[in-house]
Formats: structure tokens, C-alpha cells, sequence
């Protein structure tokens, strides 16, 4: 058993695609997937995306790094085994920087890492778009937009010619493995 | 759209790459470096760096089951080229991080060509920096008591007060970090490969290490989002790193290690010499898979300029270290610059200054800058100068200082020069397994920066 996934269309310049995506949104659909062998600046807007929240993960995890640093040196030298080396004090802030400063950076990046894949669902082995043959050439030189057919406005006949309107260099349904 | 206007190249510009490819001409001849048989080249190179990671190994075990008695160094001379080769992979090691990072904040898109390779060589660089302290420690088996892992052998803590252990931390996250962000960098280009992939193999390996990638416009939000943080989480990072290794010197008493200066000159040593390193890896690169296209000679001309710039502030800050010795009035710290110059090791000195101070002037005159001939011989001249700038800091402070009836000297054996010999093995396999298995050039960052066909202003 298959089902139509939904339709893909080609474009061969970030221009065409971007100027597609309006278009399309502007009449009404929503479930929409563009795919660019590299960052299309403009697309975002045209797509309605939200701002990424890494950011936010990234300075919560800096936080606990910063927590944690000075929680590890301070308990350590100062509380669970005291030991006085050339004089110094247990515990001071001055000399604790460098490694505040080395675990807020290290959590902080595991935080953008790790956060940057889950918010796109990755790793994910199997997605109905890698079913089309041609859809390989979103990562080298076409400029690909998958209108799901799960979208409210989406019609089996019209929204491919629609995107041919559009300039697209081809269109092509995409069948999902039930 | 601001930002699309600013990707655009002004019309004056020179390009940044050459010979107006298309996308498919990038992903092609990227690509074409890990599909095709690699060049006889190759496989000469592999013999040879192959046999000196073997040798490495086998000095390695061999220090294992002897001990560290069969380096040179002894007392006084406690760090010799153990830390002497620590420091100078660490500095290597910088050059990566600072292209990809420094470089992108910086907006500068010529770094797009060198950023991926430049990260794997500091990824490398770092990977040999680690045996040497690791190595030095004497009890390597006994390495997880420089981290503060609850244990039954070891009932106290580890100083955090001492900067060695900040050293511990500052490299190891450095590592971690840098590793991350070259993988992430590479998750679009390793999809491009998988897509591109025409054996099961390939297409089962690329399909595992780009975890799925398809370039959705939701997917490049949050990457590029990722990667500014990357960036900006590096930058201090990369700064900081060297900073550290400097405090292991600049925090103790010794003369000639206690200066002020450190921090700023070493980690503008660091970078002049993982840019050497760059240029050194880079040349060879270029010409053995024909991309001097997509690394121009703009992009040698354009490193050949940051060499300039960091030799001439590492040179004012040997300029300073003296200028110190002599206006402090300490006749100890006077003593170890007097003896830099003039005593058993003033040959050290003289040759680090001939190869990191006036070496790299030559790139004054543009004609230098954009001969290929040159710059290979200056980037070795300055790796040579930055070993002997680390050999110089380590070994003449340490060999006299403020007793002269506990004076000595350094002699390095054969498992000094064989160890360092080796870990310069291990980088090359290293570095030519990234060349031939990875993406050697960013392939999606490189179409960010020509012309789009369907740009207004075309080709």
C-alpha cells in the first residue's frame, strides 16, 4: 500500500523558488516543505517560519555550566576535601574562571548541537521525499518545493498546474510507503 | 531580503571563485575528490605518514613499558619537547577555529573555501597535543584523575586552583567543541554525498553520518541559527584556549615565564602558526585535486596577509618580552634574556627569530603574496620558528634560573625526535584519510557565495 505524500516541484534558482513559495501561500496553503542545497535567505520570511529558539537553549545551558563550575570548585576544594596548596585559598572566584568559563561554553554548545537536531526531528532515517528519485537534487542544484497533500487546499490536479504556472521545471506526486 | 542583498558580490568584486561555476559544477567537483581513485600522490603521501604514525606507536609503547626516562628531559629541565611539541600542536590547532568562527562573524566569505579543512587539521593538531601531556603525566593509564570522576584510588581532589587543570578543561572542551562544529558543518555536504552516492556502501555511510538531512528551509533555520551560536560560542573559546596554555607558564614564578604578556602572545603565535599550517596544506591540496578554482590564489593571498599581520605582533611581542626583562630591574629575569641571546641555546633563539620576525615580511610585496613557491617555503619557515619560539620559552627558562649550582642543560635522545616525528605522521594520515573519505571544502557554504542564475545582475 502507498498514498500520495504530496507533489514536488523543481526550480532552478533560489529566486524562482522564494517568489513560488509567496505565490502559493498567498492562496492559502499551509503544509509546505521547501528544500535548497544551502541556506536561501528570504526563504524564511517568505515561509512564515518562526525565529529558532536555540538561543534561549544555548544561554539556559550556560547558566548550569556557570552553576555547576563554580558548585564542582567550591565544593571540592572548599567543603569535601580542604587542602591548603602554596597558600592560596580554598576557594576563591578569580582563580575559578577559566573553567566556569570552559564548562558555561562546553554545555552551551552540547545545548545548540543537540537542540539544533531535535528541533528538525533528526536524525530521522526514512522521509517520504527521499521515495522521489529526483528529489536527490535538492542537495545539489535544484530548488525543491513539496506541497503536502494533507494541506486543506490541496487539489490531485490543480495544485500541480498551479506549480507549473509557477515555473516550475517539473512536477512530480510523491507516493509514502504505508 | 537585506541579507540576500548582502550575499550578492558587489559588482566590483573580484569573485570569490573562479571560472563562474553553476551549483551542480561545485557539488561535482567537491564531490570528485572522495568519488574518484585518489592520486598516485596519495598514496605515496599514506606510505610515508602511515609508517611515522607506526613509529609513534611503537615509541609510545615503548615509553609505556620504560618510562619517561627515555625522553631527554631531567631536572632542571622538567618540560622539554614534550611540552614544547604540546604547545606547538595546540597552535596549530588555532587556525581552524578561528576561520570558521572569527572569520564568519566577521563576515568574511572568502573563508568559505578553506573553513572545513582548515577545522579538520585543528581537529588533528589537537588530537596530537594531547599525547604529549597525556604522555608526560608518566601513568597515561591513570589519565581520568585529571578529570573530577569519583573514584576509590585517588581520595582527594583534583587542584582547581592550579592551571594545569585549566588546562585540562580549556582543552578538552576545545576539542569537543571544534569537533562539533566541523560535524555539523559537514551534516549538508555529507547529504550531498549520500544523494550523490552510487554504491550501497557509500550511500549506508553518508546516509548514517548526515543523520538524515534534507535541506529543508525549517531545517537550514535552525542550523544556521546553531552555527551563528557555534560561532559565537568559539570565538572567546579559541581565544581563551591559548590563554590558558600560556597561564600554565605565565601563572608560575619562573623568570622568563612570569610576564603579563602571554595570553596576547601566544595566541597571536597560535594563530600565525595554524595559519602557516593552512597555507602549507592548503598549496599541496589545491594542486593534487586540481580545486584552484574554488581555492583561488585571492584565498592564499588573502592568509599570506593574516601571516603578516600575527608574525609582526608576535615579533613586537618578543620586542616586549625583552623590553620587560630590562625595565623590570630583576637580575634574574634580566639574566634569562641575557642568556636567550648569548648562551648555549642562543642558536634556538636566532632561528626563531630569523623565521617568525623576518621571514614573514616578505608579504609586504604582493608579488610574494601570490607566489605559490614563496608562501610553501614561508609557512614551513614559520611552523620551523613557532617549535623553536615554544623550545625557547620552555627549555632556556628552565635550565637556569635562580640557583646556578641547580643550573643544567637539555639534551634531546632519539625518542624525543622520533616521538615528535611520529605525531607530525599521525596528523598527515589523519589528514589525508579527511581528504580522501570527507568533504574537503564547504560545498553549500561555497554556493552561498556565487552568483545565483537567477539573480538580477546574472553571471
Amino acid at each position: 500500500m502507498s498514498r500520495l505524500y504530496g507533489v514536488v516541484a523543481e526550480f532552478d534558482s533560489p529566486e524562482a523558488l522564494v517568489e513560488a513559495v509567496r505565490k502559493v501561500r498567498a492562496q492559502g496553503f499551509t503544509r509546505l516543505e521547501a528544500c535548497t542545497p544551502f541556506p536561501v535567505h528570504g526563504l524564511d520570511e517568505a515561509l512564515g517560519l518562526r525565529r529558532s529558539p536555540l538561543g534561549w537553549f544555548a544561554l539556559a545551558a550556560a547558566g548550569v555550566g556557570v552553576a555547576a563550575a563554580l558548585l564542582l570548585q567550591w565544593w571540592t576544594g572548599a567543603v569535601d576535601y580542604p587542602l591548603v596548596v602554596g597558600g592560596k585559598p580554598y576557594f576563591a572566584l578569580w582563580p575559578s574562571v577559566p573553567i566556569t568559563f570552559e564548562l558555561a561554553v562546553l554545555l552551551a554548545s552540547f545545548a545548540t548541537v543537540f537542540g539544533m537536531l531535535a528541533l528538525n526531528g533528526l536524525p530521522r532515517l526514512y522521509h517520504p521525499l527521499f521515495e522521489d528519485e529526483e528529489f536527490r537534487r535538492a542537495s545539489d542544484d535544484r530548488f525543491v518545493l513539496a506541497v503536502e497533500a494533507t494541506d486543506p487546499v490541496f487539489h490531485a490536479t490543480e495544485t500541480p498546474a498551479l506549480l507549473e504556472r509557477l515555473g516550475a521545471l517539473a512536477v512530480r506526486p510523491v507516493e509514502e510507503k504505508a | 531580503m537585506a541579507d540576500l542583498a548582502i550575499r550578492q558580490p558587489l559588482p566590483l568584486e573580484t569573485p570569490l571563485i573562479e571560472g563562474q561555476p553553476t551549483y551542480g559544477d561545485i557539488s561535482r567537483d567537491v564531490a570528485r575528490v572522495v568519488e574518484s581513485r585518489p592520486p598516485r600522490f596519495w598514496y605515496i603521501a599514506l606510505a610515508v605518514s602511515g609508517t611515522l604514525t607506526l613509529v609513534l606507536l611503537g615509541v609510545l609503547t615503548h615509553l609505556v613499558r620504560t618510562g619517561i626516562g627515555i625522553w631527554g628531559n631531567n631536572q632542571p629541565v622538567g618540560w622539554a619537547w614534550d611540552i614544547t611539541n604540546f604547545v606547538f600542536w595546540i597552535g596549530i590547532g588555532h587556525a581552524g577555529t578561528l576561520i570558521s568562527a572569527i572569520l564568519f562573524l566577521f563576515r568574511q566569505r572568502w573563508r568559505t573555501s578553506i573553513n572545513r579543512a582548515a577545522e579538520a587539521m585543528t581537529i588533528f593538531a589537537v588530537m596530537c597535543a594531547g599525547i604529549f601531556p597525556l604522555m608526560h603525566t608518566g601513568r597515561p593509564w591513570r589519565a581520568y584523575w585529571l578529570f573530577p570522576i569519583p573514584n576509590q584510588d585517588l581520595v582527594l581532589w583534583q587542584n582547581f586552583r592550579s592551571p594545569l587543570m585549566w588546562d585540562v578543561f580549556a582543552v578538552s572542551t576545545y576539542f569537543t567543541v571544534s569537533l562539533l562544529f566541523w560535524y555539523v558543518g559537514m551534516i549538508p555536504d555529507l547529504a550531498t554525498l549520500r544523494d550523490r552516492a552510487t554504491t550501497r556502501i557509500r550511500q549506508l555511510v553518508y546516509g548514517l553520518l548526515s543523520l538524515g538531512w534534507r535541506g529543508s528551509a525549517r531545517h537550514w533555520s535552525h542550523y544556521e541559527k546553531a552555527y551563528l551560536l557555534l560561532a559565537g560560542l568559539s570565538t572567546p573559546l579559541v581565544l581563551s584556549v591559548h590563554s590558558i596554555v600560556s597561564f600554565d607558564f605565565a601563572v608560575s614564578i619562573l623568570p622568563g615565564w612570569h610576564a603579563t604578556i602571554f595570553p596576547p602572545y601566544f595566541v597571536a603565535g597560535a594563530i600565525f602558526s595554524g595559519f602557516a599550517m593552512v597555507i602549507t596544506l592548503m598549496i599541496i591540496a589545491r594542486r593534487v585535486y586540481r580545486l584552484e578554482h574554488l581555492i583561488t590564489m585571492t584565498h592564499m593571498e588573502n592568509m599570506c596577509k593574516i601571516l603578516l599581520a600575527t608574525g609582526t605582533i608576535v615579533g613586537y611581542s618578543y620586542a616586549v618580552e625583552f623590553f620587560t626583562a630590562f625595565f623590570s630591574g630583576n637580575p634574574y629575569e634580566r639574566y634569562v634574556f641575557i642568556n636567550r641571546v648569548t648562551g648555549p641555546y642562543a642558536w634556538a633563539i636566532w632561528t626563531m627569530f630569523a623565521c617568525n620576525v623576518f621571514a614573514p615580511q616578505l608579504f609586504w610585496f604582493r608579488m610574494f603574496r601570490r607566489s605559490i613557491p614563496v608562501m610553501f617555503a614561508v609557512s614551513i619557515i614559520v611552523n620551523v620558528g613557532m617549535w623553536f619560539e615554544r623550545f625557547n620559552i620552555i627549555v632556556t627558562s628552565l635550565h637556569r634560573d635562580f640557583l646556578p649550582s641547580s643550573w643544567g642543560h637539555f639534551t634531546p635522545t632519539i625518542y624525543d625526535v622520533l616521538t615528535f616525528a611520529g605525531s607530525v605522521g599521525l596528523f598527515l594520515t589523519l589528514f589525508l584519510l579527511f581528504l580522501r573519505f570527507l568533504p574537503v571544502i564547504a560545498i553549500s557554504e561555497v554556493k552561498g557565495v556565487i552568483p545565483s542564475p537567477g539573480g538580477k545582475g546574472g553571471h
